[in-house]
Formats: C-alpha cells, structure tokens, sequence
C-alpha cells in the first residue's frame, strides 16, 4: 500500500513536472503581428495526463533493465533467448539462409513500391556495415561518413555524364575513389583520438557538401546532376518496375558480397588487429601493431564500401544534388551501426532495416513520425544500450591437458 | 497529450476523405511535398488546397460523375525520398499528381512519372530546365520560372532605379543560385550596370554581419538576392543595423508575407518579384476564405499555386472525358480553366500561359504592386 | 582600417555567441564524456521560450529593455528544467552503458526536441521583438558596432566572470572540478555526484539559453530548426579549444568567429566553413588535445 501511494506521489510530481516544462510551448502561442495569445488549456491536460501513465510504463521497464543488469553482473547466463540461438552457428547460419531466400522471391511477391524501399534499406544495410568496420570493429568514431557516400554517387553521376561511362565500369572505381580519398583524408588525422576525431570526421562531411555546392564547372552546383544512367543488362530496355527489381538483385547481391568479406575480415590478422586496437591502443601497440597501418586500413576499406553503394545510390535515384548528403545522414547510418549492435553484422542489418524503414511505414503518422523517430532511438538505447544484438566474439578455451583448443563464439560483454 | 489529440484530429480528416475513396472507380489525385521537416511551410498550403479543392468537387458530385480521391505522400523535399514517394503514388495507380513542392525532389521524381504516364503539375518548382529541356512532356506548372523573373527584376531595377553597381547573393540553394544565375546573366546582357561580388551565404547561419560588411565596402548600390524568406530578413534586418543603403531585390522566395513581419521596418523599400496580385478574382477569395474558415489562419506559400494546379488538373479529366494520359495533356494545352492565379492553359513545354509577375516594394509593411 | 574593425567586431559578436554555447558542450564532456547533441536545442527553447514571454507582454502592452531582461531570465530558468530533464530522461539512465549508446541517444534527443517544437508552435519563422533600444552617443560607430553587439558582448562578459567565479571560488565550484577530475574519487570523498551532474546541465543550459535570446534579440527571428547550425558549430568551438577546459571553449568560440568573419570578409563566404574547417585540421594536427586541452600521457 505504501508503494503504490509512493509511486503514485512520484507520478503524480513528474506529471506537476511536465506540465510546467511544456506550459510555455505547448500551452501558449503567441502572433504579435495581430496581437493575439491563444491560450490551448487542453493540451496541457494531454500532457498532464500522458506524462502520468508514462511515469508508471518508465519505472516498470527500468526496473525490469536494471533487474537484467544486477542478474549479468552476478554472472549468471542473462543472454537473451535470440543471443543464445543465433550463438548456434548451424541455426545461424539457417536463419542466413531463410532470409537470404525470402530476399530473393521479395520482388516477386510485392510491389514496386515496397521494392524501391526496401532498395534504399539495403543500401543503408551496406552503408552500416561499411561504418561497422571504422566504429564498430576499430573503435574510430566517424561524424562523416556520408562524404565518401556522396563520393562514390558523384564519382558515377560525373563520369556517367560527362564521358558516357556505364554504370558496371564505374562502380569498382567509385569504390576505389572511396578508398583513395579515405587514406588521403586518413593520414593527418590518425594522432587524433575519439571525440577529437569525431569531429574532424564531421568536418569532412560538410566540407564535401561545400565543396559539391561551390564547385560549378564539376559538380553543377545546388541544382545537381540528373538523368543519370540506371544501370543496364546488355542495352535491355527496362521499364521502371523491371530495372527497379534489377538494382534490387544487384543490392542483394552487394550486400551478400559485404557480409562476406567483413565476416572474413573481421576474423582475419588485420581485424583481430583492429578489435585489439579498440579495446586498449597503448597494449596494442605494445604488442607490435602497427597504429596508423591498421587505423588507416579500416579507414579506407569503410569508405571503400561507402563508395561503392554510393555508386548505386546515383543510379537508383537518377538524379543527386549536395542536398542528398547531410550530417543526418551520417548520423542514421552512425544510428544504425550503434543500434543493431557494434561489431555485429546481423545486428546492423536489423538496425538498418528499422532506421530505414521505421520512417516509412511510420508515414501514417505524418507530421509525428520524426517525433517518433527520435523518441524511438532514445528509448532503445536507454533499453539495450548494448544495441539489439551484440557482436560475437571468437573465443579461445583451453580444454585440459588434451591439447585440444575448441572454438566458441560468445558475445561481447562491454 | 496534445499530440494524440491532434492525432485523432489527422486521422478523422484522413478518414473524412478517404470515405468517398470507397466506392469503386475513384479519380486518383497524388499529392507530393515536403509535409514535415524544414521545409514543411512550403508544402503544407498546397496540400490543404487540394485537400479544400477535391472536397469542394466531390460535394458538387465529383469529376465525370466519379469522386476524387487524394493520395497524399511527404517527401520533405529530399530527393530520394521523393523518388519513393513516386513510386509508391505509381504503384496506387494515381491518375494525375499535384507537386513536388522543391525543384529538386520535383526532378528526381519526374523521370518516374513519365515513364507510367503520369501527368504532373507543380505548384512551386520554379526551375527553368524542368520545362525548357522538353526532357519531360509530361510536366506542367501554374508558377512562371525564374529566369523569368531575375529578367523582370534586373529589368525593372535598371529601368526605373539608379543601378550602377550590383552585389548579388544566394544561398546555395538550386532555387536561390538559379535565381542569382539569371540575374547575372541578365544584368550582362543588358549591361550598364557593373556586378562587384557574386557570392552564396550559408543559410540557416547565426548572422550576416561580415557579408554585409563585404557589401558596404564594395560600395554597392543595388543588392540583389537569390533565395528564401528567413536568410532574407536577416540580410535586410542586419543592413539596416550596420547602416548600409543598398536597395533589395529578391524573389518570389521572398516575397510572402513572413518577411514582412520578421524583418518588420528593415523590410521597407525592399523589392521581390513575385506572382501578379490576383485577390480582385472572385475564385482567388473564394480559395482564400475557404481555407481561413477550415484552418482559422491565413494561407501560407503556394496556396494559390496549389489550388489552380489542383483545379487545372480535374478540369482537364473532365474536359478529355477520360483520365488516358495523352488525352489529358492534349486537354491541358488547349483548354482554358478560371483559377485562382487566372485564366489559364499550357504550352507546349508545360509553363502556364496567363500566369504574369510583377514587381513589388515593400511599402509601409505591405507589398505594393509597382507595374 | 575601418573594415578591418568592422569584421572584428562581427567576429567578436558571433563568436562569443559560439563560446556561450559551447560552454555546455565542454563542461558536460568534461565530466562525462558525453557530446551532448542535444545542446543546440536548448539554446534554440530559451530563445523561444523568450519569444513567448516578450510576445505575451508586448500583446498586453509592456514593452523595452526590462521585457527583454524578464525573458531572458525567464527563458533561462526553462532552458535549465529542459537541460535538467534531458539529462535524468536521457542520459542518467544510459551512464554504465556504452560511450557510444549516449551518443545515439543524444542525437535522438535531438530531433525529439526539434520535432516536439515544430508541432507544439509552428514550422514558420517568428519574428523576435526588438527590445533593444538604439542608445544614441554609439550611432557614430554604428556601423561597427552597434547597440545590440554592445549588449551581446556586455552580457557575455558579465557571465563569463559569474561562472568563473562560481567555478573557482565557491564549493559547488570546487565539487564540479573533483568530478570532472576523477568521478568515482569524487564519489568517495563525499561528493555527491549525480548533483554536480545535474548542475552541470542546468549551467550550461542557462548560458546556451542567454546565448539564444542574445542571438533572437539581435537578428530578430527565431524558428524551430536553429539549434543544429549553432550547435555543430559551438561544438566544434570546444573542440577547437579543447575539450573540457572552459577558457578553451571560449577561446575556440571567438576563434572560429573571428575565422568566419575575416574568411567571408577577406576571401569569400562560399568557403567559410572550408576555412573554419581546415584551421581546425590544422590546429588538431599539431595540437591533437585542442589549444587548451591537456594531452594526458598515457599510463599503463
């Protein structure tokens, strides 16, 4: 009894609380050009009582989180039942495979509509696990990664118009470019660390728009470059529907081909070389890596991704312009990385899926759903900050004396 | 909260349009622009129009004896946003399609139209290649383009005002750089007058103050503007701080009536082109007071726009006697509407013929009309 | 000669603006390495929340200078309840979680508070008051420096020293330096910890909120989305500084508005943020911690 009054004295302070803090914007608007103040009384009874019921919904979660939390440091299994199973490796593997399949008949089954979207989700999927390798698997935190993005489209836009070039030419050398400016722009950053490179990073992302702004002669400037080519199949004539399910299959394909050569990565020398590099520099260096080698190459081969689905992007769209290439679009794809999982591909894929196509299907919702959007990252991350599914890790055991090493794959615990 | 409020607010509206949308064979109006995001005020009048436009035709029993259905989708002005938005209207089988709102989502978007036969009229997309290239036949707009208009404006200036040495600003933008363009090409070609900078701002940026330094000490007379409202006020707001004399010429961009009461007297003697003042036409009023008794507040950008593209659109489908895209181009060049920007019909590259700017100046807090 | 002081003076109004901002980012990163994203937006909801309060006494009738002193403080005690809130809703519950979780939830935050202005006021641009009377005996310079920069940089000044002040000399001052120095030490000896992280927040949200009724006050409009701009900006400035240290990020405010300033001024504004960027790449290149910042060696 002395708990529910507590409780409903707490919620009752947070509901005083909340209405105070929203009075002036929600309650009062103000037109000083015909001097009227519209007073909205009942939006603050929405708020009273909104904050109210969602005082009691916050405790419960966070005491259900915290109640997770104690039992994981007490060192019991508190992986959850999809973490156990995808630990499987021949259950993940199926699991791989379903989706794989299901990706494959996805055209068939919907509309070009859902198609078109489901492009762009997978060309995010490509750009999380592009990021994943600077943020997630080397620890470099990157505020501008959509300069290589916006690299590689206008590498393809550029070449296409200018000189004619199609689509299946460029886009290995829009990856090449990705990676060529990706050590260019690597080198004099490589002393800086964490937030100091952050925001460099971010610097970079502007100045690219800048420079796509300003540069006319390259570039045509704000109004940027349309009619670009979309990517043929032997000069076939397609019509939208067909060619938008033909860069479907290449986007499958490509992001196939991601996942497979980050898996090996992230496995092989130089990405164990990275992992190390995340959790302590100092040890690692120590060890003999060598720094700016390894930061560099996870540097250039992110962007190298980037730069290559930017090439894509190009040619979905027809047309881009500066616009196209924010900081919130690097902060999605940075959303993504952090939301599925650091270091987990299966997790950034689920991330981009959300992030991409929560905002789609949240259109019903209309002028909320950025709202939504924003409370929804938050609220994730405040519930599993370690993202949806935490990357998995190789781990080593020594079996007793029989000189037997097994290999087991156990999440990391951060 | 007030949200859900408003929520249940949206969805009844939807409902109340969506119930005619029920009977079979409906007539399918799309509808693109920024509906949320920065630049949401550009894209929500022209929204509502047609939103006021399909209600008012299906009370009256609908276009060739069928309702009209709306299919709104928000593209935020972002490119490849809007090419989904595209393909998602396409994919709803729409017969017509009122928007985009920017010039570039409006490009991006138009290949896809046209390749599903879908005729589209913009309310706003001023820029002069989506019709000038002849690249997209299936394109019309019930707005003049801005070469258009930097001409009228760089024309006017050196008529009737003393020009001799012009600074020209933008703000990066595809709408404000073009209009800047222009207005240099013009101002060559016509000559006389000299152009001492031509250089973009960033928008969005806390203040103006060196650029406006920049203008004093090339000593210019005139500063012509290519971009929107809020960048605008700043820009005549901080030259009346740092006491420079230039005379301001912008936009359409500009001229709407948020400049006037955020610059508030630095707008004074400012110019902006703009569309003819057409609040005399007893359809203009009609439009305007629809949507003051449905929304309780004045129409903002592109209203009028919207409304004659919405009306221009049903006529044609009535007039062709049938929703088959050449039908409904060929209805669209040859027959003329009452709108609220005039009597109007198309040429052959898809710019309204009948829809005139003008010239205003910013005299005593409101836009006079000057020729 | 002339020109050259007009820029300073331009450069010296915005880039204290910037330094007021980025006070926040700084003294939060100092004491929980968090980049607060969500900063910008409270400078933007102080300069709202005194375009409401100044638009609601102007309608019934007051007006002048006092008005523009009850919104400020007005808008300042909101600014610190949003900080204050932002801070238990937003972050307190992430703290053990992953630095990067934050952050995310930090950027979220941040097109909440954004959106959460648009729907609760309007898309549009607001015209801001002006309150700021024209004093006569400046007119002659007017052209340099005005009444509104006059002020800008009087108000800035003043709390500037009113939070060195705070920060030297009293003992919440000293509690809030043995926190950012080493928290759970600070825990131990008896300080209460999640406090000072609170008053963190709710400082730097009142100095962004002063900042953003100076800026409304004195281009005279306010919207929904101009807190991202200044945000990145003043963050940059911190950084610049170096992050954590206070007289860096005032530093770094006045750098990066003087670099604005003489770039647009000098060379061309097309490239001003290419210059303020390339100075940045600079100076962290051969200063990796910032100007200000220490460079903590490493131990192991």
């Amino acid at each position: 009894m002395k708990i529910i009054l507590r409780d409903f004295k707490k919620s009752l302070l947070i509901s005083l609380w909340f209405m105070f803090l929203t009075f002036p914007l929600v309650v009062v608007r103000v037109n000083t050009i015909e001097n009227v103040v519209v007073w909205r009384w009942s939006n603050l009874i929405w708020v009273a009582a909104g904050s109210f019921f969602l005082s009691y919904l916050w405790r419960y979660m966070l005491a259900r989180r915290n109640r997770r939390r104690k039992i994981a440091e007490e060192g019991v299994e508190t992986r959850g039942r999809l973490q156990m199973l995808l630990e499987n490796e021949q259950l993940r593997n199926r699991v791989l495979a379903i989706l794989l399949a299901l990706a494959l008949v996805f055209p068939l089954v919907f509309d070009t509509y859902q198609t078109n979207i489901m492009v762009t989700a997978l060309i995010f999927v490509v750009l999380g696990l592009g990021l994943n390798i600077g943020v997630g698997l080397a620890g470099l935190l990157d505020l501008g990664y959509v300069a290589f993005f916006g690299l590689g489209a206008y590498c393809y836009a550029i070449l296409n118009h200018n000189f004619d070039l199609g689509f299946w030419f460029v886009l290995p050398i829009g990856g090449m470019i990705g990676c060529l400016f990706g050590v260019i722009l690597g080198f004099p950053i490589l002393r800086l660390r964490g937030d100091y490179l952050a925001i460099v990073t971010l610097g970079f992302g502007m100045l690219f728009r800048v420079i796509m702004e300003n540069w006319e002669t390259l570039s045509s400037g704000p109004s940027g470059i349309a009619n670009i080519d979309r990517p043929g199949l032997f000069g076939l004539e397609m019509t939208l529907a067909q060619s938008t399910t033909y860069i479907y299959y290449i986007m499958v394909a490509l992001v196939v081909l991601t996942i497979i050569v980050t898996n090996r990565l992230k496995n092989s020398r130089i990405g164990r070389a990275w992992i190390a590099l995340r959790e302590d520099e100092v040890a690692c260096v120590a060890m003999g890596i060598d720094m700016g080698r390894t930061k560099l190459s996870a540097y250039a081969l992110g962007a190298f991704w980037a730069g290559m689905v930017g090439v894509i992007f190009a040619a979905k769209t027809t047309f881009i312009n500066p616009a196209s290439f924010t900081f919130m679009e690097s902060a999605i794809i940075l959303s993504i990385v952090v939301l599925g999982g650091m270091g987990s591909i299966l997790g950034v894929i689920l991330g981009a899926f959300i992030l991409i196509l929560l905002p789609e299907y949240l259109r019903a919702f209309a002028e909320y759903r950025m709202l939504i959007f924003g409370a929804a990252m938050v609220l994730m991350m405040i519930f599993r900050p370690q993202g949806l599914i935490s990357g998995l890790r190789q781990v080593y055991t020594y079996k007793g004396h029989k000189t037997h090493v097994g290999v087991k794959e156990q999440p990391i615990n951060e | 909260m007030k949200k859900i409020s408003m929520l249940c607010a949206t969805l009844l509206l939807a409902f109340s349009v969506a119930v005619p949308g029920v009977a079979a064979d409906t007539i399918k109006l799309g509808v693109a622009g920024p509906h949320s995001g920065d630049l949401a005020p550009y894209g929500i009048p022209a929204m509502r129009a047609a939103q006021l436009v399909v209600n008012q035709v299906n009370e009256q029993g609908g276009v060739l004896g069928r309702q009209v259905e709306l299919f709104i989708q928000d593209e935020q002005c972002n490119p490849n946003v809007a090419t989904n938005a595209a393909t998602r209207l396409v994919s709803d089988g729409v017969h017509v399609v009122m928007g985009h709102i920017c010039s570039g989502a409006t490009r991006a978007a138009l290949g896809i139209y046209r390749e599903a036969g879908i005729p589209v009229m913009s309310p706003s997309a001023t820029n002069p290649p989506l019709t000038q290239s002849g690249e997209y036949p299936n394109f019309f707009r019930t707005i003049a383009s801005d070469d258009m208009q930097s001409k009228l404006a760089v024309d006017y200036a050196l008529a009737n005002l003393d020009v001799k040495k012009v600074a020209i600003l933008h703000d990066r933008g595809d709408y404000g750089r073009g209009f800047a363009d222009f207005a240099r090409q013009a101002l060559e070609e016509a000559g006389g007058a000299e152009i001492v900078l031509f250089e973009g701002i960033t928008p969005g940026a806390m203040d103006y103050s060196s650029i406006i330094q920049r203008v004093r000490r090339t000593g210019a007379d005139t500063l012509i503007y290519g971009g929107y409202h809020p960048e605008a006020s700043k820009l005549v707001t901080q030259m009346q701080r740092r006491r420079v004399n230039a005379t301001f010429i912008s936009d359409d961009g500009v001229k709407d009536d948020s400049f006037l009461n955020v610059a508030g007297s630095a707008a004074e003697g400012a110019y902006a082109t703009g569309p003819r003042d057409l609040s005399h036409l007893p359809l203009n009023q009609a439009a305007v007071q629809a949507y003051r008794s449905t929304y309780g507040a004045e129409p903002g950008a592109f209203f009028q726009e919207g409304y004659a593209a919405t009306l221009a659109l049903l006529n044609a489908i009535e007039k062709a006697g049938t929703t088959d895209y050449d039908a409904v181009v060929n209805s669209l060049r040859t027959e003329y509407v009452d709108t609220p920007v005039g009597r109007i019909k198309f040429d052959d590259k898809g710019d309204a013929e009948g829809v005139g700017f003008s010239v205003f100046k910013v005299v005593d807090g409101v836009f006079v009309e000057m020729n | 000669m002339d020109y050259f002081l007009e820029l300073f003076f331009s450069g010296l109004t915005r880039g204290s603006i910037y330094a007021l901002i980025a006070l926040g980012y700084t003294m939060v990163y100092g004491i929980i390495q968090l980049i607060n994203f969500a900063h910008g937006e409270i400078y933007m909801i102080g300069a709202f929340v005194a375009l409401i309060v100044s638009g609601v006494c102007t309608i019934y009738g007051l007006s002048g200078f006092a008005i523009l002193i009850l919104a400020a403080a007005i808008a300042a005690v909101y600014a610190a309840a949003y900080g204050f809130t932002l801070e238990r809703v937003a972050y307190r519950p992430l703290r053990g979680s992953p630095r990067l979780s934050a952050l995310i939830s930090a950027i979220g935050m941040s097109i909440f508070l954004q959106n959460y202005v648009l729907l609760a006021q309007t898309p549009d641009f607001l015209p801001f008051p002006r309150l700021i009377p024209d004093l006569a005996f400046i007119e002659p310079v007017a052209h340099i420096i005005g009444t509104p920069e006059l002020v800008i940089l009087i108000t800035t000044l003043i709390t500037m020293v009113v939070l060195t002040f705070l920060i030297k000399k009293t003992r919440v001052g000293k509690a809030m330096r043995a926190t950012q120095q080493d928290l759970s030490m600070a825990r131990l000896v008896g300080i209460n910890v999640d406090n000072v992280i609170s008053l963190t927040f709710i400082i730097g949200s009142v100095m962004a909120a002063i900042g953003g009724v100076l800026v409304a006050s004195y281009i005279g409009q306010v919207s929904f989305y101009i807190g991202f701009l200044a945000g990145i900006k003043a963050f940059t400035a911190a950084v610049l500084g170096g992050i954590g240290s206070i007289p860096g990020a005032v530093l770094g405010g006045l750098i990066i508005g003087w670099s604005e300033s003489f770039a647009a001024g000098y060379i061309s504004s097309d490239y001003e943020d290419v210059i303020t960027f390339v100075l940045l790449v600079v100076i962290l290149i051969f200063r990796p911690a910032g100007i200000l910042g220490k460079v903590h060696k490493q131990k192991v």
